[in-house]
């Protein structure tokens, strides 16, 4: 079991992303490592970590799609953009009604696909074509700007750093470090609790090539934020929708019934499940969490535009099927996701960096995806072979 | 001696890891019913799928000598084209297709891109007549029952001028009386000079149809019983299929002290979901005692499911009216979820398609009917699911090398075993068991029945539908006989006979 090759096809992805990291740091003389790069990377890519994470929830349900979201940003955005804008609303409260119109768009959304067996793609396709008439009518013209001050230190700023570093920001490398150490004494700790119950473990080896792996990734990204003004509040956002997510899928009740409803509805519903209130969560969820990454989106153009969230749904999609989530339901997780959407990212940056023509930016980006899905069915088929 | 049609010459077929033909000789000679049998996972439908061509020439080794020449089938087209013809355990009919469309499709009347529908449909109704149907080829597939879509399959074997007909499990999905007409039909074939190679788990059938039986142990031909040289019983073939002598299929309860009424329905009627005003169970009155197996035996389509998914929390039907009691209270269940805290448990006929989770693993699956117990706080506790789920492997004599397996890959008895581990560890007082055999080897069989004489014997109460008349007279100790949604009869372990059954049957269903 434990051969080289089958190390390599359980981490292809990941290879894959550092190849592609090497790649474009040659391809762009070094530039891929310049600490702006860090930042940009972040900065234009956390909206697809969060509305991926919800993409995740609703095709692990059976490869079900949502295909309103980008159109929603630019909804919640403009209503976001009139509360505080035009309006001069206080930046809390319109954030809180702006939820609340996830919310209520998540409910009539999640109602029609869970309990009047609307097909998803199509119920989803009228969210689609509605919200971005509807926004870009509200906004009438091109934006609403500049958002409040406040509102975009939200989501565009950094995490203030406590110990005044000039050069350096010191608590971006502390908690780098903490992180890393964190993160080994749970590898070492989890290793330790296998091994005390007898359950097979797998060999110090594995445990520490992955430790000093992931810390060096940890450390070189709190090493370059810290150079370039700190950690971006932005990621902190994900960071812990992330985590949150990772919990819910790995941990809970309701995280399982996801997955086993993607494997198979019946089996699950005459277990006494409600399977229909797990696809309607799914859709609800999804629905918050466009509103969070339309927030993002407000943030980084300080507008609300009616171009914004153009092809939203594709890139999360996207990220989800690269990241190794079922295109049928049933299998993926929030970390798989996770590589996925920093690919994409890592692609999308390279090729600005390389300054190759948006449109030939598409072409490669299809080709990524189509290759992510073949890979994946190939390597199923393998699978059930042995 | 007539000539030989097939022969299939030391056959060997490996996947990665797995020798799962090796070896294998098989002659078919013209003219003659060739029963293939042996346990699940024998290699009976591998060497069916090396004959068509599925697996093509190259990927195994051996000959195949079919009319006197070597074969070398790169494509099921191939095979085909010689006339042999393989109809799948699964059927492969399309629903919203009409019956001649589905029977000439890749195989189309007319010229070049144009179908001719007069010339389709004309031809179809010819075969339709041949397999004795009376349907017009117009009729859409899905309208007709299953019992007529395995005839349209025949027919559809005969359109493509069929010489050497295999069939996979024919009857798997018939009631008795869709089984036996077909049965006959395939003798009626042999008397047009029809060869066939039949793969059955129904012994009694083979028994019936076949000249000549090969069995298939473990990727080897064991033995080629010849029934005009010797004599050829049930136990004769389990035998051989299992390499030892089953001296009794059913095992024995000792000392099951029956108790009081565990559950009670009475007058209870359900509705079809989609036909509102049809009544699929018609004031339906049973009752199980503690310790007591309960046979409900019926044809395909008596209303027997129907009744197990209206009492589990109303899973089924609409319009569902009569009382339902649990240990002498009654009960409303409206939900799965209700009936299941009220400890009923169901347990499905199709562990596919509506009782696992396949591309999960066995831990996953054993739980799912029960996760909140091993869940404080919605959190998995999951060295308590891992324990849960190995004990129930060993209690079950689950055959896997963990139980992170995914439930996919294993054998349909063992398939079965976790679908039953699922359900004892939801931990009912009442299980309905619904075909709890249904295609799983004499070995998985036998252990299945154990484990409902542990449960019974625990002071549980098991309702069995089946379908197959011995091992309803097996196990229970009671018997309901449904029919068309009414109950028709009941008898006593003593009383029963698979001739009293089917006289109930009969005669219910002409009173009606």
């Amino acid at each position: 079991m434990n051969t080289t090759m089958e190390i390599l096809r359980k981490h292809t992805m990941k290879i894959v992303l550092v190849l592609i990291v090497i790649f474009f740091s040659v391809m762009t003389k070094g530039q891929m490592f310049a600490a702006s790069s860090f930042q940009a990377l972040i900065a234009q890519n956390s909206y697809v970590f969060v509305l991926a994470t919800g993409m995740l929830m609703c095709m692990l349900t059976g490869g079900n799609i949502d295909l309103s979201v980008g159109s929603f940003v630019c909804f919640v955005g403009a209503i976001g953009g009139i509360m505080m804008v035009r309006g001069g609303m206080s930046v809390p409260v319109a954030m809180l009604l702006m939820i609340g119109a996830g919310v209520i768009y998540g409910i009539v959304e999640g109602f029609l696909i869970a309990y009047i067996n609307i097909p998803p793609w199509i119920a989803t396709l009228a969210g689609y074509l509605a919200f971005r008439g509807w926004g870009t009518a509200l906004i009438g013209g091109s934006s609403i700007a500049p958002m409040p001050e406040n509102f975009i230190k939200m989501f565009n700023g950094s995490v203030p750093d406590l110990f005044g570093g000039t050069e350096m920001n010191i608590t971006c490398l502390l908690v780098g470090v903490i992180a890393c150490v964190l993160f080994v004494f749970l590898q070492l700790k989890g290793r330790n609790d296998k091994m005390k119950k007898g359950y097979e473990a797998e060999g110090m080896t594995g445990v520490i090539v992955r430790c000093v792996l992931v810390c060096a990734v940890i450390l070189l990204f709190a090493f370059k934020l810290a150079q370039a003004g700190g950690i971006p509040n932005n990621l902190v956002w994900v960071a812990v929708i992330v985590l949150i997510y990772n919990f819910i899928t790995g941990k809970t009740t309701i995280g399982r019934y996801f997955y086993t409803i993607g494997g198979n509805v019946e089996a699950t519903r005459l277990s006494g499940i409600d399977t229909k209130r797990i696809f309607f969560l799914a859709y609800l969820n999804m629905a918050v969490l466009t509103v969070i990454s339309a927030w993002m989106t407000m943030g980084r153009l300080s507008a609300a535009t009616a171009t914004a969230g153009t092809n939203y749904e594709m890139d999360a999609i996207s990220a989800c099927v690269v990241g190794g989530v079922s295109a049928y339901g049933g299998s993926g997780t929030v970390f798989g996701m996770v590589i996925g959407a920093a690919l994409i990212g890592v692609i999308n940056l390279g090729m600005s960096l390389m300054g190759i023509d948006a449109n030939w930016q598409m072409v490669v980006k299809g080709v990524v995806l189509l290759a992510a899905v073949v890979f994946e069915i190939m390597n199923n088929k393998e699978k059930t072979k042995d | 001696m007539a000539k030989v049609l097939l022969e299939m010459k030391n056959i060997t077929k490996t996947f990665p890891g797995v020798k799962a033909l090796d070896n294998v000789n098989l002659k078919v000679e013209e003219g003659e019913i060739h029963a293939l049998v042996g346990e699940n996972g024998a290699g009976k439908s591998t060497l069916m799928n090396v004959l068509s061509g599925i697996y093509p020439y190259g990927t195994y080794e051996g000959d195949i000598v079919y009319n006197g020449e070597v074969c070398k089938f790169g494509k099921i087209k191939d095979s085909e084209e010689k006339g042999i013809v393989i109809i799948h355990q699964e059927l492969a009919l399309i629903p919203y297709m009409t019956i001649g469309e589905n029977m000439f499709l890749g195989n189309e009347r007319g010229k070049s891109a144009a179908i001719d529908w007069n010339e389709t449909y004309g031809e179809a109704d010819e075969y339709l007549k041949m397999v004795g149907l009376s349907e017009s080829s117009r009729v859409l597939v899905k309208d007709i029952g299953t019992g007529k879509q395995q005839l349209v399959e025949i027919a559809k074997a005969m359109a493509k001028h069929a010489k050497l007909l295999i069939l996979d499990e024919p009857t798997s999905s018939l009631n008795e009386k869709d089984s036996q007409a077909l049965l006959d039909l395939m003798l009626k074939f042999k008397k047009e000079g029809m060869t066939s190679i039949i793969i059955s788990h129904k012994l009694n059938e083979v028994a019936y149809v076949a000249d000549k039986i090969t069995v298939i142990r473990d990727g080897s031909t064991i033995e080629t019983m010849d029934k005009h040289t010797t004599e050829i019983s049930e136990d004769r073939i389990i035998k051989g299929m299992v390499g030892r002598e089953i001296t009794d299929r059913f095992p024995k309860r000792h000392n099951v002290k029956i108790g009081d009424v565990n559950m009670e329905v009475k007058n209870w009627t359900v509705h079809h979901p989609l036909y509102p005003e049809r009544k699929v169970c018609d004031n339906v009155s049973i009752k199980v005692r503690k310790g007591e197996v309960v046979g409900i035996s019926g044809l395909m389509g008596a209303g027997r499911t129907e009744l197990a998914m209206s009492i589990f929390g109303q899973s089924y039907g609409t319009n569902i009216s009569g009382q339902l009691y649990l240990d002498g209270k009654e009960v409303h269940l409206k939900t799965i979820k209700q009936a299941i805290k009220n400890k009923l448990a169901y347990v499905t006929e199709d562990r596919k398609g509506n009782g696992l989770v396949l591309t999960n693993p066995i831990r996953i699956n054993t739980t799912l009917a029960n996760l909140d117990s091993i869940s404080p706080r919605m959190i998995i506790d999951k060295d308590k699911e891992y324990q849960v789920a190995e004990e129930y492997r060993g209690k079950l004599k689950t055959k896997c090398p963990s139980v992170e397996q995914n439930v996919g890959n294993l054998s349909g008895g063992n398939q079965q075993k976790v679908l039953l581990a699922k359900w004892m560890f939801a931990d009912p007082n009442v299980l309905i068991l619904d075909e709890p055999t249904r295609g799983i080897d004499v070995g998985a069989k036998y252990e299945i029945y154990c484990i409902i004489n542990e449960l019974v014997a625990a002071g549980k109460s098991v309702v069995m539908i089946s379908s197959e008349l011995p091992e309803v007279l097996g196990m229970s100790d009671r018997i309901y006989v449904m029919n068309e949604g009414r109950i028709a009869g009941e008898l006593s372990a003593e009383e029963a006979s698979q001739e009293r059954i089917m006289s109930i049957i009969v005669s219910s269903g002409k009173g009606a």
